[in-house]
């Protein structure tokens, strides 16, 4: 599926044009004659020091470690000496998977490993060439470790002594590469860089940026796209102490104020009132209403394999199911902000973005001036999960800076933050399935109704198939061999809205299509892993589901009221399966005591945060089973904050043991691939535990009550 | 006019008393390592120490701790909890995205100051008014653990 966003997000570049711009760190080169600047990925300084500079977002993912020790792993660095800076927005910096900058779609490892490597490798063989030329040996007698050159006869010296001589040299454009075997960095568990400043309270956020003359907005945004504003009060937000100015936009009312507490008690004043329209019909009984004409109304295929409309064979036993999934906020930690100042004809943003690319083009239309004009400094993202993909937080900001003519510093409140944000689509899938005599899968039929996302984030177009990849992925590309398969899509177009949510399609796809799987092993009387593996034939598939089992004990007795559940995914390039041992509480709630997980994400740059990022993944996927659930009556979001948005806090989290499997296939993704296989784990281990099939996100926990 | 100290030092701040500490802090003092996560003392982001005691700067009104002690994420380090506190967390690596982090170490010293030996319930009972959305509560409650071994054995 990382093919499709790279495609999506390829089509939405092939629209604008970058404008090219000597990169930073080049230009920083040329000042500082001291440091050896080979490529814009990486800096040497005399005093031993290599500064690597990271394009990609750090977002809680990990890749202010991992982008250092690609580079640091082919340059033969002492870890020790390596740090990380972040870097500008530059066309240098483009994600390789997409085209354009911008952090996503858990592509920032398996776009960088070459490349990166590769700069770390070019910079060592200069660093070789240089001693080489000093000594007067040839550079083939010569090796590198923990950022030293050494000679036969045992003379070394580091990489800051080297660098005059490595200066003038010509960047190799194929420098040899290490096997896998070699490594000594990648591979092993690494402690992050970044961890220090998140301490001790000195990690920059977008929100803590502080710009010399700038007010602080709040905004009271439109509940949904094109919603205006009937009215509202100015006088009265104007009449709070602190309060500078308001400004209505297309997408609010914003109130821009000495700080925010005056920004917000002002926003607050307003009482504004929309102009809804017939958007005002728009509610739960509507969206279920278009989801079930969707369904009805599926007839773009997404898959049809062997005969899957052919009357059944004597003896096959036929299931149907309908399942459901809602729409879901992102809920990061920092709520959306920005700070921008608009200059003339340039324009300086600070924000915890995933989209420096995007950003530029959005901003340029804006502001009026080139994209290359538009400087973007990324802070740390207090969480993103696809969320700060979006254009929503940098474009209000500009033109409130643009029209008010000062530094804006607008943060969304947490209950504009939810209320008027970019969803997780919902949808809903209806399944026939038959397993035959033999109690061997024989039919998968899904008809599937949801949004398009390609076309609605704007970042991709509908194929001729009228297929958006994303609703069907993980139903019809599953990893299991079964004869008779049909998929078809019907889309649906509600005026929220969507966006990419960690995991993407496969958020809830994957909740429909394991839990389905599993409703089949039970029509055929199988034990639900047997029924998988009798039908998968793709060995790293088989690895995760056998490797989980076999680490959580599969089969084996659990504690009295404890039950399992099992379920895989493929994503991102990653395998990952997690059984969930699982109690029911007498008023229906259950317990996630554990989750065992198996992932395979072929070559590892960082085990520890593969580790971390599968834990992170199974938390965000059971706050969405648990509770996770936007909805709306009259056209307006009815959650707030997280009195009404609940998700998981410490109590609820379960322990969590990540077995990842040895591999030298090319890298995956990590960042998401742990949150599909968690919602189905969970449900199937509750059928298990009750004979009960969820098939509505989130749980109803009245379902399970007893007591 | 509110006086209070603040990290040890006094300091007076230009703002109406009902504003909430949390943006006379940040936005007044420009100490933001105290975060901004919901407003409704909700999601802990915002914790810090008055006299001690882990509050919720977010609902506190700032001229409700004229004359006490206010002690932030950037001040916590200076105390033997503090400390032990701070460096668990880098041992076990805790933060991911690290936004909510302050809030969390905020609540685990307030805890950790009258609780040396913190069972797992205490944890989850002292920290469940902390929300981290990349889910180390794992990782907090090892730190948590860590940081009382180490203050067990200095004591």
């Amino acid at each position: 599926m990382e093919a499709t966003r790279r495609e999506l997000l390829k089509a939405g570049a092939g629209a604008l044009v970058i404008g090219f711009a000597l990169p930073l760190p080049a230009r920083r080169a040329i000042a500082a004659t001291t440091a050896f600047t080979p490529s814009a990925w990486l800096r040497i300084t005399p005093d031993n020091l290599v500064t690597v500079i990271c394009g990609s977002s750090e977002m809680g993912q990990g890749v202010l470690t991992a982008i250092p020790m690609l580079v640091a792993e082919e340059l033969d660095a002492d870890w020790a000496q390596v740090r990380v800076e972040q870097a500008p927005a530059d066309k240098v910096y483009n994600n390789p998977a997409f085209g354009m900058q911008g952090t996503g779609g858990s592509s920032t490892v398996k776009a960088h490993w070459t490349p990166l490597r590769q700069a770390g490798a070019a910079a060592r063989e200069m660093l070789v060439m240089s001693a080489a030329t000093e000594w007067q040996l040839q550079p083939t007698q010569l090796r590198t470790a923990a950022g030293r050159v050494i000679a036969p006869d045992g003379r070394s010296k580091s990489y800051g002594e080297l660098i005059n001589g490595a200066m003038g040299l010509p960047v190799p454009a194929k420098p040899a590469l290490k096997k896998p075997k070699d490594f000594k960095i990648l591979g092993k568990p690494t402690k992050r860089l970044d961890t220090p400043a998140k301490v001790d309270g000195t990690a920059q956020f977008g929100i803590d940026a502080q710009v010399p003359g700038m007010v602080v907005a709040v905004m009271a945004r439109a509940p949904l796209p094109g919603v205006k504003p009937k009215r509202f009060d100015a006088a009265k937000a104007k009449a709070v102490k602190g309060v500078v100015d308001v400004i209505a936009t297309n997408s609010g009312v914003a109130v821009l104020a000495d700080g925010y507490w005056a920004a917000k008690t002002g926003r607050d004043a307003l009482g504004v009132e929309w102009d809804m329209g017939d958007k005002a019909a728009f509610g739960s009984e509507k969206l279920s209403a278009m989801l079930a004409e969707g369904m009805k109304n599926a007839k773009a295929i997404a898959k049809t394999q062997g005969k899957p409309m052919d009357a059944l064979p004597a003896g096959a036993k036929s299931i149907e199911a309908t399942y459901e999934a809602p729409y879901l906020a992102h809920a990061c930690m920092e709520p959306m902000n920005c700070t921008a100042w608009v200059q003339g004809d340039k324009v300086s943003i600070w924000a915890g973005t995933q989209a420096q690319g995007p950003v530029q083009m959005t901003l340029a239309q804006i502001a009026g001036v080139k994209p290359e004009n538009i400087t973007i400094n990324t802070a740390m993202l207090g969480g993103g999960f696809g969320r700060r993909f979006a254009p929503d937080f940098t474009a209000d900001a500009t033109e409130l800076s643009k029209r008010s003519g000062k530094p804006v510093k607008l943060i969304y409140s947490r209950e504009d933050d939810m209320a008027a944000g970019f969803y997780r689509p919902p949808s809903m899938v209806r399944f026939q399935g038959a397993v035959g005599k033999d109690g061997k899968a024989l039919l998968w039929r899904a008809d599937v109704a949801s949004h398009a996302l390609g076309p609605d984030t704007g970042f991709g177009k509908l194929p001729a198939s009228g297929v958006d990849e994303e609703a069907v992925t993980g139903i019809a590309d599953h990893g299991y061999e079964i004869p008779h398969q049909r998929v078809a899509f019907g889309r649906i177009q509600p005026p929220p809205q969507v966006w990419f949510w960690r995991s993407v399609g496969h958020s809830s796809n994957s909740f429909y299509t394991e839990s389905f799987v599993d409703e089949m092993a039970h029509a055929a009387g199988a034990d639900p892993l047997k029924f998988r593996l009798a039908m998968v034939k793709d060995k790293r598939l088989r690895g995760v589901l056998e490797l989980a089992a076999a680490k959580a004990g599969w089969g084996k007795p659990l504690p009295k009221g404890h039950f399992h559940g099992i379920a895989v995914a493929n994503s991102f390039g990653s395998y990952v399966a997690e059984v969930a041992e699982v109690s029911i509480g007498a008023d229906g709630t259950p317990k996630v005591h554990h989750v065992t997980a198996a992932v395979d994400c072929g070559l590892t740059a960082n085990p520890l945060t593969i580790t971390r990022q599968i834990e992170s993944s199974i938390c965000y996927a059971l706050s969405a089973l648990l509770y996770g659930k936007i909805s709306y009556e009259g056209g307006v979001v009815q959650q707030h904050n997280f009195y009404d948005y609940q998700v998981v806090r410490m109590p609820e989290m379960p322990t969590v043991a990540v077995h990842i499997v040895h591999s030298e296939e090319k890298p995956g993704g990590i960042g998401e691939p742990g949150t599909p296989p968690l919602a189905p784990a969970v449900c199937n281990a509750i059928f298990a535990a009750t004979g009960k099939r969820i098939r509505k996100l989130p749980l109803d926990t009245s379902l399970l009550k007893t007591a | 006019m509110v006086e209070f100290q603040l990290n040890g030092k006094p300091v007076s701040v230009d703002a109406d008393g009902d504003m909430p500490l949390l943006w006379a802090l940040r936005d007044k003092l420009q100490m933001t390592g105290t975060k901004f996560g919901c407003g409704m003392a909700l999601c802990g982001a915002c914790t810090v120490h008055v006299d001690g005691q882990a509050t919720r700067s977010c609902v506190t009104a700032v001229g409700s701790i004229a004359g006490k002690k206010i002690t932030t994420i950037e001040g916590i380090g200076v105390s033997v909890v503090g400390k032990a506190a701070q460096k668990a967390w880098i041992n076990v690596d805790v933060p991911q995205c690290g936004y909510c982090q302050s809030g969390q170490i905020m609540s685990a010293c307030s805890l950790l100051a009258a609780n040396k030996k913190p069972s797992d319930a205490d944890i989850d009972a002292a920290m469940a008014g902390n929300i981290c959305r990349c889910g180390t509560y794992n990782q907090i409650r090892e730190a948590i653990h860590e940081a009382a071994g180490e203050l067990a054995k200095g004591a």
